[in-house]
């Protein structure tokens, strides 16, 4: 061994080089206030090692980011690990930063003659929180595509250049492929290797000038090896048993694959930049230039003018001063901005955002694990086909204007003035029961009431109309057994999967009393009651009752697919309401594949995972 | 205060004069032990990820295949008796990462049906180094067009003995149901003289 040493330092002269590493003086003795330059080496080289291993299994386009990213954390063996690390190790290093920063200044390490050691911390300063910045977007999520699309808008404010330079960076007009290799590129790529180059100088200039000791007499001095390296060590531990922690009991997000068509009102940039966020709310309309570029711009220009200042008597009291406010205002701004999003006026709604960006995140995995996987229109087309998801807004947006659902317009958003039933379990057991044993009721055509139709009020035209005066006339002289029969009848012509298996006997009894109004053959008044008095209906090709000649809907596979889809294309043909049906045709309302999905959604056809609600 | 570099002590001479050098024992291992556990978090999560191809993985969907694996090839009133072998390609559901693509060509296999019995089926991949081998109509022989390998028609058995492959073509399973011809498709390591099936 020694042999070799001997013959390798002889041509490369690595036993100096160690020594020189290792054996620098520390005046005063090794101190645990020096170990904040060190954690940030540590913090920085943990994310090299994770962030190439992260490199060999992501894929930077805007259909396989997500995808990508999804993979790592939710199959791969202990990628939730390295995510993890790599996530939280990116906001220890922000962290640590700041102390380091603050460590200097109080120090009086940014004075001369370490001026230019200060200002290459403030470029790798920079270069850090550009990594971060171009990192958050890397995962294609919701959460970063929003917030990313804030900064690089953001950008078109810079004087003259800022469109041009915006679209440099996006790599085109919108978010895309481009953006994603772009900001690849420059996160994997160029700014690590510009943080290695100023990291590398970083050092070589704290080496020609040694530490700047808080107090030289403190102790006896020391070396930096093995004393200093040991406090630095158990530091570096500390912070990677923080970031471990995090990693296990919170772990690395991952939101809804990024869908530009899909508003996220939880949009937040990473809390360390939440000040800046919070801080562009103070600058309305086109003064937000002074609050987005300029006023940050000033003030990061006395923080490198520091050396400068410290020449001046106060001046390094001034300098200390300075960055506690800075600090100071830093802190109250993120508070501000905390407190807003949960205690202020319009908490709810942030809080309504999250949890539905959460509901979508869940969502997308259910679909994933226990649907077809991802095809190659990756994890955004899974939500966007989704009847779950996408149904309440198709129906908020197409139905709400006329109709509630269970009170609300779908969404859980307000229906406040609706002129058509609520369709709020449609086709369910309780709503037919409801349907039959009250169709004049506020679930039914009672808000039709409140609608006009070809200019005309509607009135009573169906709140009192025919099935509303035979409810009144008949359903309270039915028995249980006889409207719970009809309403399993009318059940087992919807094909529904979500409601149960139907009670085939129960629906016979059913059809009995469809057909003749009575289980009870002899039943006072009971063919007048039977619903084939108004409705026809055919049953496995073989017509019951009038054929076409009854003044009330067709009531044929009544609930189905092809029924509901029949009844919103033609609402006004004879077999269904006929020409006094207010509600319009939804022939070419919306594509073909958004209507698939609004009748799937209301028959609640949609993949749900057993043991969940 | 500054610490002020004196040209006639470097780094290594302090240390060397130092009172007590190498005093703590202790610290040095403690420095060294730190140092070393601060390292194998990142990089035992980084290698963990990086082997993850070599787990085994359950296939997330059934595919075409029947219960036994086999899956539907070709019809058999399109393969003549005594024909000259077929092309065909193998359809099945295919993971590629995150990605399924439902009933895609997974490989492709040689159909071949004698005058009696089974039809055969042989997987288009050469033994020798896994290029997809030609059938040579004019040679009346299987051809790779890699290394020259070539291999019999009626039984894929190496047909040249100067052929670099070290086995014949590698039959696969096969099974005529209704009138449709099922082949296992399966793939096997290149370069062994047995049949080493791939994981």
């Amino acid at each position: 061994m020694n042999t070799f040493l001997n013959w390798l330092d002889n041509r490369t002269g690595i036993r100096a080089t160690v020594h020189e590493a290792l054996f620098e003086r520390i005046p005063g003795g090794a101190r645990w206030r020096y170990v904040w330059g060190s954690t940030l080496v540590f913090a920085f080289s943990v994310q090299v090692i994770t962030g190439l291993f992260l490199w060999m299994a992501y894929s930077p386009s805007s259909l396989t980011a997500w995808e990508s990213v999804y993979f790592i954390t939710y199959d791969m063996q202990f990628g939730w690990l390295l995510r993890g690390l790599h996530h939280f190790m990116a906001q220890a290093m922000v962290v640590l930063l700041a102390i380091h920063l603050m460590q200097v200044i109080i120090d009086g390490a940014y004075k001369a003659p370490r001026e230019v050691n200060f200002w290459l911390g403030l470029i790798l300063m920079q270069i850090v929180l550009g990594l971060s910045l171009t990192g958050y977007l890397l995962p294609w999520d919701q959460k970063g595509f929003w917030a990313t699309n804030v900064a690089t808008k953001l950008m078109t404010l810079v004087p003259v250049v800022g469109t041009k330079l915006q679209r440099l960076v996006v790599g085109g007009p919108t978010y895309g492929h481009h953006t994603l290799t772009r900001f690849f590129a420059m996160h994997a790529g160029v700014l690590p290797g510009l943080l290695i180059a100023f990291l590398a100088l970083h050092i070589a200039v704290f080496r020609r000038h040694g530490i700047k000791a808080a107090d030289p007499l403190h102790k006896k001095d020391a070396m930096f090896w093995p004393d200093q390296v040991l406090k630095d060590a158990v530091a570096c531990l500390g912070v990677l048993l923080v970031v471990l922690l995090l990693t296990i009991f919170v772990g690395a997000e991952l939101g809804a694959p990024a869908d530009p068509s899909q508003a996220y009102a939880a949009a937040r940039p990473e809390w360390y930049f939440l000040f800046l966020f919070q801080f562009l709310k103070y600058f309305p309309g086109e003064t937000e230039i002074w609050g987005a570029l300029i006023i940050p711009g000033i003030m990061f220009g006395v923080l490198a003018l520091m050396p400068f200042l410290a020449k001046w008597k106060l001046g390094h009291r001034f300098n200390i001063a300075y960055m506690v406010i800075v600090l100071c205002g830093i802190g109250y701004l993120t508070a501000q901005a905390w407190h807003e999003d949960n205690r202020g006026p319009k908490s709810a709604d942030y809080h309504r955002a999250v949890a539905d960006a959460q509901t979508r995140a869940e969502r997308v995995r259910e679909l994933i694990e226990y649907g077809e996987g991802i095809s190659e229109k990756g994890g955004r087309a899974l939500l966007r086909s989704d009847p779950k998801t996408a149904g309440p807004d198709l129906f908020k947006r197409n139905c709400a204007v006329c109709h509630s659902f269970d009170g609300h317009d779908g969404t859980g958003g307000p229906q406040e003035k609706a002129t058509a039933s609520d369709l709020g379990g449609f086709g369910s057991r309780d709503w037919l029961k409801g349907f039959v044993v009250e169709p004049g009721g506020p679930k039914y055509f009672g808000p039709t009431a409140n609608g006009s139709f070809n200019g005309k009020p509607i009135a009573d035209t169906f709140s009192n109309g025919a099935m509303a005066r035979w409810a009144k006339e008949h359903a309270g002289k039915m028995s249980s057994e006889e409207i719970a029969a009809v309403v399993e009848f009318l059940l087992s012509q919807g094909d529904r999967t979500d409601l149960g298996p139907v009670d085939a006997d129960l629906a016979a009894k059913g059809r009995e009393v469809f057909e003749l109004g009575s289980l009870d053959a002899n039943a006072e008044g009971a063919e007048s009651r039977a619903c084939l008095q108004c409705h026809e209906m055919v049953i496995d090709g073989a017509p019951l009752g009038t054929q076409g000649l009854a003044p009330g809907p067709d009531l044929s596979r009544y609930g189905s697919e092809a029924w509901l889809r029949d009844f919103l294309l033609n609402p006004d043909a004879p077999h269904n309401y006929g020409d006094r049906n207010a509600m319009p045709s939804y022939k070419d309302r919306m594509t073909e594949a958004e209507f698939n999905i609004l009748l799937k959604w209301l028959r609640r056809q949609w993949l749900e995972v057993k043991g969940k609600k | 205060m500054e610490h002020d570099k004196k040209p006639d002590s470097g780094p290594v001479q302090d240390f060397l004069n130092a009172e007590e050098p190498r005093r703590d024992f202790f610290t040095q291992a403690a420095a060294v032990v730190t140092g070393a556990a601060l390292g194998v978090v990142p990089l035992f999560a980084g290698l963990a990820v990086f082997t993850d191809p070599l787990r085994k993985r359950e296939r997330k969907s059934e595919g075409g295949a029947d219960a036994d694996g086999f899956l539907k090839v070709a019809p058999l009133d399109g393969l003549l008796k005594g024909g000259e072998p077929r092309r065909y390609e193998v359809i099945d559901d295919r993971t590629d990462a995150w990605n399924l693509f439902p009933r895609e060509a997974v490989g492709a296999v040689y159909l071949v049906r004698p005058v009696d019995g089974l039809v055969k089926a042989f997987n288009v991949k050469c033994p020798h180094a896994g290029c997809s081998v030609d059938f040579k109509a004019e040679n009346a022989c299987f051809q790779c067009p890699c290394h020259d390998s070539s291999f019999k028609p009626n039984d894929g058995l190496i047909a040249n003995p100067n052929s670099p492959s070290p086995r014949g073509l590698d039959e696969l399973e096969v099974k005529e149901v209704d009138g449709m011809v099922w082949v296992k498709y399966q793939e096997f390591q290149p370069g062994t003289s047995h049949k080493v099936p791939e994981a």
